[in-house]
C-alpha cells in the first residue's frame, strides 16, 4: 500500500514539475550546469566501463566458441549485439543510477534538510520545476553518451579480441558489420530516453520528499539507487517485450 | 497586518496547534516565544503558507490565504521575506548570487540595476567585502546577515525570522536583533520572529505571543511581560537568575 501511494506521489510530482516554469534566463543556466554535472561529468566513468565491458564480452565469447564449425566472426557479432542492445543502454544506466542518482538525491535531500527548498517555496518559486526540470532536459543528452558508450564498447571488444589473440581484425570487423539491423539502435536509444527520464526523476523524488537529517540523506541515496535500478530493469523488460517481442 | 484566527494543525496523531488566534501589526517586531515543542516553528510555517492549517484562517491585509488561488498565493509569497534558523542560503551561489536570486527570478531589471540593489542591501546589513564568497566561507553571523539581505531585497511587506540568533555569540545576536528591528521600522513591514532567546524579548519585543503545548497562553508587550502573573510565562521567561533579577529591579523601580 505504501509503495502504491509512493507511485501516486511520484506522478503528482512529475505533473507539478511542469507547472509554473522558471524564467528562461535562469532556467538556461541551470540546464547548462546540469549538463556539465550529469552528462559531461559522467563521461569518464562511462567510457572506462564501456571499454572494458566490450573487451570482456569479446574475450568470453571467444573462449566459449570451442566448436571449429562456428565462424570466428561471431566474436565481433556477439560483441556488437550485446553492447548495443544491453550493455551500453542498460548496464550503463544502472551505473548512472548509482553515480548520477546518488548525486541528485543527496543534493536535493541536503537542500531539503537545510531548508533551502523551503526558502525557494517561500519566495514563490516552484521548487520542483527549479530543481528537477533542468535535470530532465539535461538528461535528454543521455542518448549521446550511450552512443559513445556503444562505440567505445565495440572498440574495447576489438582491441581485446585482436590484441589478445582471440580473433583477427578482419573477422571481428566482418562480425560487427554482419546482419546489422538499424532498428536495434533505434530500440536502444528509445530505451535510453526512458532510462534518462527515470534517472532524472526517481532520485529527485527520493531527495525532494525525504524527511530527517544528514543520516536520512544517506539512507535516501541508497533507497533511491535501489528503486532507480528496479524501475530501469522493469522498464527495460517492458520496452523489450513491446519493441522486440 | 497579519490576522490569525483559531488555527489548528496536526501531523498524524499529534495535534500541534490547538486553536491559536492573534494579530501581528505593521511596522512592529512581533515575537513568538515558547519552549521547544510548543508549536512555534509549525505556527511560523503556517504563516508562511508552507503548512496548511486544518481549521481556522490566516489573512494578510484582509486577504485570507486559503481563499487565494495557487498563483495568487505565490504572488503573495513574493511579498514575504524569510530568515531561516540555519540561514538556508544556497550553497552553490555566492553571497551576491544568493541576494540577487529573488531579483533574477521575479524582476525584469537589467543586470546593473540588480547589482546596485544587491550592493545596497548588503551594505545595509553591514556586509561590504563578502560578495564573492560562498556561504561555507563566511561565519554564522555573516550568513544570518546575508539571509536578512536576501529577505529584504524585494522590499517585502512581511518579514519572518525563525530563531535568527540561534548559534550566535551574544554580541552578534544583539547586532542581528537590532538590525531586524531597524529594518522593520525603516521599511515599515510586519515582522514576526520566532525565538526562545530572552535577550531578544527584552531588546526588540514590541508584541509577544507565548505558545504553550499548541495553545496561545499569553500575549502582550515587553513591559507587560514584567508585570504578568501568568505562571507559565514567568516560569519560562524568568527561568534564569539573571532575568529574575532584571524583573525584580524593574518591579522595584516601578514601586
Amino acid at each position: 500500500m505504501k509503495q502504491i501511494a509512493a507511485i501516486g506521489k511520484y506522478w503528482i510530482m512529475v505533473w507539478e514539475l511542469f507547472k509554473k516554469p522558471t524564467k528562461w534566463s535562469v532556467m538556461r543556466n541551470l540546464i547548462l550546469k546540469e549538463i556539465d554535472e550529469l552528462i559531461y561529468g559522467s563521461m569518464g566513468i562511462i567510457v572506462f566501463i564501456s571499454f572494458f565491458i566490450g573487451g570482456v564480452v569479446a574475450i568470453q565469447t571467444a573462449l566459449n566458441i570451442t566448436n571449429p564449425l562456428i565462424p570466428k566472426y561471431l566474436v565481433g557479432f556477439a560483441t556488437r549485439q550485446s553492447v548495443i542492445l544491453e550493455f551500453a543502454p542498460t548496464f550503463t544506466s544502472i551505473i548512472m543510477a548509482g553515480k548520477v542518482g546518488s548525486y541528485i538525491t543527496s543534493s536535493i535531500g541536503t537542500m531539503r534538510v537545510t531548508e533551502q527548498i523551503d526558502a525557494l517555496e517561500v519566495m514563490g518559486v516552484n521548487s520542483l520545476n527549479y530543481l528537477v526540470f533542468p535535470k530532465i532536459i539535461a538528461m535528454l543528452m543521455y542518448p549521446f553518451v550511450i552512443a559513445i558508450a556503444m562505440n567505445v564498447g565495440i572498440l574495447g571488444g576489438w582491441i581485446a579480441g585482436v590484441f589478445g589473440g582471440f580473433s583477427s581484425s578482419a573477422d571481428f570487423i566482418n562480425g560487427i558489420q554482419l546482419d546489422f539491423i538499424p532498428y536495434h539502435v533505434f530500440y536502444a536509444f528509445m530505451k535510453t530516453l526512458a532510462f534518462a527520464f527515470i534517472i532524472a526523476t526517481v532520485p529527485s523524488f527520493h531527495g525532494y520528499y525525504m524527511k530527517g537529517g544528514a543520516l536520512e540523506v544517506g539512507k535516501a541515496s541508497t533507497t533511491s539507487f535501489v528503486w532507480t535500478s528496479v524501475v530501469i530493469i522493469i522498464t527495460n523488460y517492458t520496452l523489450t517485450q513491446l519493441m522486440l517481442g | 497586518m497579519i490576522e490569525v484566527d483559531n488555527i489548528h494543525k496536526s501531523f498524524g496523531e499529534s495535534h500541534i496547534l490547538k486553536g491559536v488566534s492573534t494579530c501581528f501589526d505593521k511596522g512592529k517586531t512581533n515575537l513568538i516565544i515558547g519552549q521547544s515543542g510548543s508549536g512555534k516553528t509549525v505556527f511560523l510555517k503556517c504563516l508562511l503558507g508552507l503548512f496548511s492549517p486544518e481549521q481556522g484562517s490566516i489573512s494578510y491585509n484582509g486577504q485570507i490565504y486559503a481563499d487565494l488561488t495557487r498563483d495568487q498565493q505565490r504572488m503573495l509569497r513574493q511579498e514575504m521575506g524569510m530568515v531561516f534558523q540555519g540561514s538556508a542560503l544556497f550553497d552553490s551561489m555566492t553571497v551576491a548570487g544568493n541576494v540577487m536570486f529573488p531579483l533574477e527570478m521575479f524582476t525584469k531589471q537589467a543586470r546593473s540595476e540588480m547589482e546596485d540593489r544587491v550592493n545596497m542591501v548588503l551594505q545595509r546589513v553591514n556586509l561590504h567585502d563578502a560578495h564573492k564568497k560562498y556561504p561555507s566561507e563566511i561565519s554564522g553571523g555573516m550568513q544570518k546577515r546575508v539571509a536578512i539581505a536576501r529577505a529584504i531585497v524585494m522590499n517585502p511587506k512581511y518579514l519572518f525570522c525563525d530563531e535568527p540568533n540561534s548559534g550566535l555569540d551574544p554580541k552578534t545576536a544583539i547586532v542581528i536583533d537590532n538590525l531586524i528591528q531597524e529594518i522593520t521600522k525603516e521599511y515599515d513591514i510586519t515582522t514576526v520572529i520566532n525565538t526562545h532567546d530572552m535577550n531578544s524579548v527584552m531588546e526588540i519585543g514590541e508584541k509577544i505571543v507565548f505558545l504553550k503545548n499548541g495553545y496561545k497562553e499569553w500575549e502582550g508587550t515587553k513591559n507587560e511581560i514584567f508585570k504578568t502573573d501568568n505562571e507559565a510565562v514567568t516560569n519560562f521567561v524568568y527561568s534564569s537568575e539573571l532575568f529574575k533579577k532584571v524583573r525584580q529591579m524593574y518591579l522595584e523601580e516601578r514601586n
